[in-house]
């Protein structure tokens, strides 16, 4: 690894954060991909969600019965009725412990 | 009408549960690239350089394992392809600042940062300095993410792996989306991103990331189409 290497992902990087943010003009937007684009945390994050869930380090599905599916499950419950990102985390990180640990 | 100080206070305070997650990811990166071997100054300097946690990991990994800098460079382009999105999202909010500005700002945005922003703006279209509320989350976590890669390569792993603290990463984005459950063509959306990231897991430059992404923006349009 080099600094160049670093430099150059850095500056790919910023490119994909500044390119549309600096570019984009509210005209060039029509109103249908204006409402489809209110789907986006929605159709990104799901992706950084359920890897991370259903696959272990190794890459290879995780047991129905794996503390991150059940700890998930109580996240979700939690957060759909608390609407606290605080309680959110805590509630999965800790029943994800006990399973773990107990 | 919010003063520029309270809207960037507002960040801030949106933002900071998400330390959670954002202080054991930077502590496990700094971690993972002092325990592959890198230089420790070469791994600091990504925190600042490309700021991109989950890319910086795979850049680490995919070099360690003997990848070519070009296959890791591009990993982490396509990984990050996904603030494309981001950016479009918010451009409309950003629309009136100066080029100047939005450059800066640009550079702030990420994942955590642009969620809790991008809900706060939904609701307050009318305020006149939105972006502060953007410049707080993002500078909240750029400062929280230096420290934390910091520490984890001043400290080494001392945080044990058994814990499984990387938990903690899908954990604060479902705290962001679950709100959306109530929606049942959210629920769609993420139920067709979420089957075809597993699907493409596998796919060159962990294209996945953003591949599952564009199928679930397809099945949204198609779902808007529907509606009418």
């Amino acid at each position: 690894m080099s600094w160049t290497s670093i430099i150059i992902a850095g500056v790919l990087t910023y490119l994909t954060r500044m390119t549309m943010v600096a570019l984009v003009r509210r005209e060039m937007l029509g109103d249908k991909l204006k409402e489809v684009l209110t789907y986006v945390p929605s159709a990104v994050f799901p992706a950084i969600i359920f890897p991370a869930v259903f696959f272990n380090d190794s890459g290879t599905f995780v047991e129905i019965s794996d503390p991150k599916i059940f700890a998930s499950i109580i996240a979700i419950v939690v957060g759909y009725f608390s609407r606290n990102v605080i309680a959110t985390i805590s509630s999965g990180l800790i029943s994800y412990w006990i399973i773990l640990f107990f | 009408m919010l003063s520029k100080k309270q809207l960037y206070f507002k960040g801030m305070v949106d933002v900071s549960p998400h330390m959670l997650s954002v202080i054991p990811f930077g502590i496990i990166c700094g971690a993972i690239g002092i325990e592959l071997g890198f230089d420790p100054y070469l791994v600091y300097g990504m925190s600042i350089i490309i700021f991109g946690g989950a890319s910086q990991i795979v850049f680490l990994q995919l070099l360690s394992g003997g990848a070519s800098a070009l296959i890791a460079v591009t990993s982490v382009g396509v990984i990050n392809s996904r603030h494309l999105l981001y950016g479009a999202v918010l451009s409309e909010y950003l629309q009136k600042l100066s080029l100047i500005k939005k450059l800066l700002i640009s550079y702030l945005v990420v994942d955590q940062g642009f969620a809790e922003s991008n809900k706060f703006f939904k609701k307050n279209k009318t305020e006149q300095h939105l972006h502060y509320h953007l410049i707080g989350t993002g500078s909240t976590l750029w400062v929280c993410w230096q420290i934390s890669t910091l520490a984890g390569i001043v400290l080494g792993s001392f945080v044990p792996a058994e814990l499984g603290l990387k938990f903690a990463i899908p954990l604060t984005f479902i705290a962001v989306v679950v709100q959306d459950l109530k929606k049942i063509d959210h629920v769609v959306v993420m139920i067709t991103c979420g089957i075809s990231s597993l699907i493409f897991f596998d796919a060159p430059f962990k294209s996945y990331i953003i591949i599952s992404p564009i199928l679930a923006l397809i099945i949204a349009a198609l779902l808007l189409r529907f509606k009418k």
